[in-house]
């Protein structure tokens, strides 16, 4: 090896040290005035709401500086890695964004997020916010993040042309399962897809609506306390309507995702679908009007409830700046960004004071059951349980899927309540 | 001293070799960057992941203490990875007998001198090209099960040559579903073990058919004692290059059936699926079961490769 090869490596090397050093110190560097919120937001209308959010955010504290921390991927499950790895090498993000709800219960027992009780009383979020909302936010009498946005996911769209042409009216309404469960057989009779459905999570989020409407609230509420028996005869039932709902959708609903099912509704191939409010965007996409295009009301018998989900943020323990955390979680909480946020995304405020007049009509109806209606929380998307029991659920309703035996269901959700239902 | 000092210098290029008995530590040293990464990233982890799946960690807080081998027969007593196992066994059943046989019927039409030959050989091989997300992506579609106007892909096609006995709920079947998956994964890789399989047909020099011949063999007697025995090396590499990426199969069960489908789970999306939960000891259980179950169809390779490169 000759004198300047030499050389030249020993410069190289020296360079990647250097290189190396400069990540290391850029990591470090975090200094006060950055905050590195954390989301799955990263396209499509909720990349468009957090953009909304940031420009509230820079308008009420001008001398902070916003850091997109989002990390795209599986409708959120890539970014929760991500975000697992950082809490537990002890560099978490400023703030981060998590269902609202029971799924904080496991970074609650890791102790990874802080009690965000005190901060309530001092902000006076304790009035802004609903009351059956903080009610359904409270674990272990404390309150661990702020909620941004409220969906509703017990709604059911229909498409009132395809309706018609099976003979059935689009106003018509119903008091129970069992009523609509005889007009989705004439649409299955006419050789239509009474009811659209997609994969795994969609099916969890049926099963969801289906206990919702055969138990009433309250029991709904028992499953995941403790009062309700899974074992039950009322849970047999359910899953007796769920199994028959199941035989009346399209065959193919493993390969497909909730914007396909949905899409099934809007081109008119499928009567009903059950999904969360944020379908509203898919048929505004398209132009669609509510009332004569589409319906959207809740699921027969759950009328009166609302079957909330909340996106929300949360406080780190040991974050890199605890003051650029509040004034995030102040501009969450704000009226101002409540309905930024929401207008952009197509959901709801979850604060009663926020200006809600010029929000889509849809949203509006949304925001009067939000204020009236009984509220309980979602299986599906995290609000009633914690992470591990939502899996294991998932697990036994997906075994169903493909061997449609209720017994097994039953005994898998039981099992499922036993190993993870809180002391 | 003083005489020897200025004839070093006189030659430096000079290889040292065993002259100043130090021969050992230039290779040594150009060693131990590679001896050092890999110790730590794949033994060090392996060692790390072992420890991970013989505690008692089953959420994303710290460990509750040691578990002893609890999560193994917690694994083997729970249906659904027995279940998980059976499916992995039936995939690289069918992704092995599948190429094995694409591979060497395409490799012997080939060898043949057909007309177009590399032509023929680039089509079987561009598959591979491809990667299992982005192939998965297309399968998907072509794997649908949807019925009536909205039948699509392979059960469209049957339908509309009037083969509509032929159309089936693909990998959604609870007892055969995973087979489905092997399809695309044979049409990948068929072409991979073809060109194996032809690299071993032109190694067999042409004197040794000739010479079969010249004894009257027939054309089957000198496949069977002459070519077949030449190419069982090219065979058993090909074995072991499939079957291990057969029980690795991940990606492309993700990118067509979803993590969360019962009728393709395999040991590899389990434990994804229980590492996101954040049941680290139970994931990292079915990891060291995976790295066994590899090991198993790796180590006598290894073993016999040795023992030959040692012979000669």
């Amino acid at each position: 090896m000759n004198a300047t090869r030499k050389a030249l490596a020993a410069g190289l090397a020296a360079l990647s040290l250097l290189a190396v050093s400069a990540c290391g110190s850029d990591s470090e560097s975090g200094s006060t005035d950055e905050v590195e919120v954390f989301t799955w937001w990263a396209e499509g209308s909720e990349k468009a709401g957090l953009d909304a959010l940031v420009t509230v955010f820079d308008e009420q504290n001008p001398d902070l500086k916003f850091v997109n921390g989002a990390v795209a991927g599986g409708a959120g499950s890539d970014a929760k890695n991500v975000l697992q790895s950082r809490l537990q090498n002890g560099e978490p993000p400023a703030t981060f964004q998590a269902h609202a709800g029971a799924e904080l219960t496991d970074y609650i027992n890791a102790g990874q997020i802080e009690d965000l009780t005190d901060l309530y009383e001092e902000k006076g979020w304790n009035e802004h916010f609903p009351e059956g909302l903080l009610e359904r936010l409270k674990q272990d009498g404390g309150i661990y993040s702020v909620p941004s946005n409220i969906h509703r996911a017990n709604v059911l769209w229909a498409n009132p042309a395809v309706l018609k042409k099976a003979g059935i009216e689009a106003d018509t309404t119903y008091d129970s399962l069992d009523a609509w469960i005889a007009d989705l057989k004439k649409i299955k009779a006419k050789g239509i897809i009474p009811l659209s459905i997609a994969t795994d999570w969609t099916q969890v989020h049926l099963l969801e609506t289906v206990l919702l409407a055969d138990l009433g609230a309250e029991a709904y509420n028992g499953l995941w306390d403790g009062t309700t028996d899974w074992g039950g005869s009322e849970v047999e039932a359910a899953i007796e309507d769920y199994s028959t709902l199941l035989s009346l959708t399209n065959t193919d609903r493993q390969g497909l995702d909730w914007p396909d099912a949905t899409q099934l509704v809007i081109d008119g191939d499928a009567a009903y679908n059950i999904m969360g409010d944020w379908a509203e965007a898919a048929f505004q996409e398209q132009k669609k009007t509510l009332g004569t295009d589409y319906t959207a009301v809740p699921v027969p018998g759950t009328d009166g409830v609302f079957d909330f989900l909340a996106d929300s943020f949360t406080m780190p323990v040991d974050g890199p700046n605890p003051e650029g955390t509040e004034a995030w979680l102040e501009t969450i909480a704000s009226d101002e960004g409540q309905v930024a946020f929401n207008k952009a995304k197509g959901s709801i405020p979850a604060s009663t004071t926020a200006d809600t007049a010029d929000f889509g009509e849809y949203q509006q109806t949304a925001i009067k059951s939000w204020g009236e209606d009984e509220i309980v929380s979602s299986l599906a998307h995290g609000a009633a349980t914690s992470v591990n029991w939502l899996t294991d659920i998932t697990a036994a309703v997906a075994k169903f899927g493909s061997n449609n035996d209720a017994a097994e269901l039953q005994d898998g959700l039981v099992e499922a309540a036993e190993d993870n239902k809180p002391e | 001293m003083s005489s020897t000092v200025p004839s070093a210098v006189k030659r430096p290029r000079r290889p040292k070799g065993r002259i100043g008995g130090h021969g050992w530590v230039a290779p040594v040293l150009l060693i131990l960057p590679t001896v050092i990464v890999i110790g730590v990233f794949v033994y060090g982890l392996i060692g790390a992941n072992i420890n991970t799946s013989l505690q008692d960690r089953h959420t994303i807080g710290p460990s509750q203490g040691f578990a002893g081998l609890e999560n193994y027969r917690d694994l083997f007593t729970d249906d659904d990875f027995i279940y998980s196992l059976r499916n992995l066994l039936l995939y690289t059943a069918t992704f092995l007998v599948g190429t094995l046989c694409l591979g060497f019927l395409w490799a012997w039409l080939l060898e043949r001198k057909s007309r177009g030959e590399s032509l023929f050989r680039a089509i079987y091989l561009f598959p591979m090209a491809v990667s299992f997300v982005a192939s998965g992506v297309v399968w998907r579609w072509l794997l649908n099960n949807a019925e009536g106007d909205r039948a699509s892909g392979l059960n469209r096609l049957f339908e509309s040559l009037h083969l509509g006995f032929l159309a089936n709920p693909w990998w959604t079947d609870e007892r055969w579903g995973i087979l489905a998956i092997a399809v695309p994964a044979i049409w990948q890789l068929s072409g991979y073990v073809m060109a194996l399989f032809l690299a071993g047909f032109r190694g067999i020099p042409e004197e040794l058919r000739e010479a079969a011949r010249m004894d009257g063999a027939s054309e089957w007697q000198l496949y069977r004692h002459v070519i077949f025995p030449q190419l069982s090396p090219v065979a058993l590499s090909a074995i072991i290059i499939i079957g291990h990426m057969s029980l690795k199969v991940f990606d492309l069960i993700m990118a067509i059936a979803g993590q969360t489908n019962y009728t393709t789970q395999v040991p590899a999306t389990q434990m994804w699926i229980e590492f996101t939960r954040g049941d680290y000891a139970k994931s990292a259980a079915i990891g060291t079961v995976l790295l066994v179950i590899v090991a198993i169809l790796i180590v006598p390779y290894l073993v016999s490769t040795y023992r030959q490169e040692r012979r000669r």
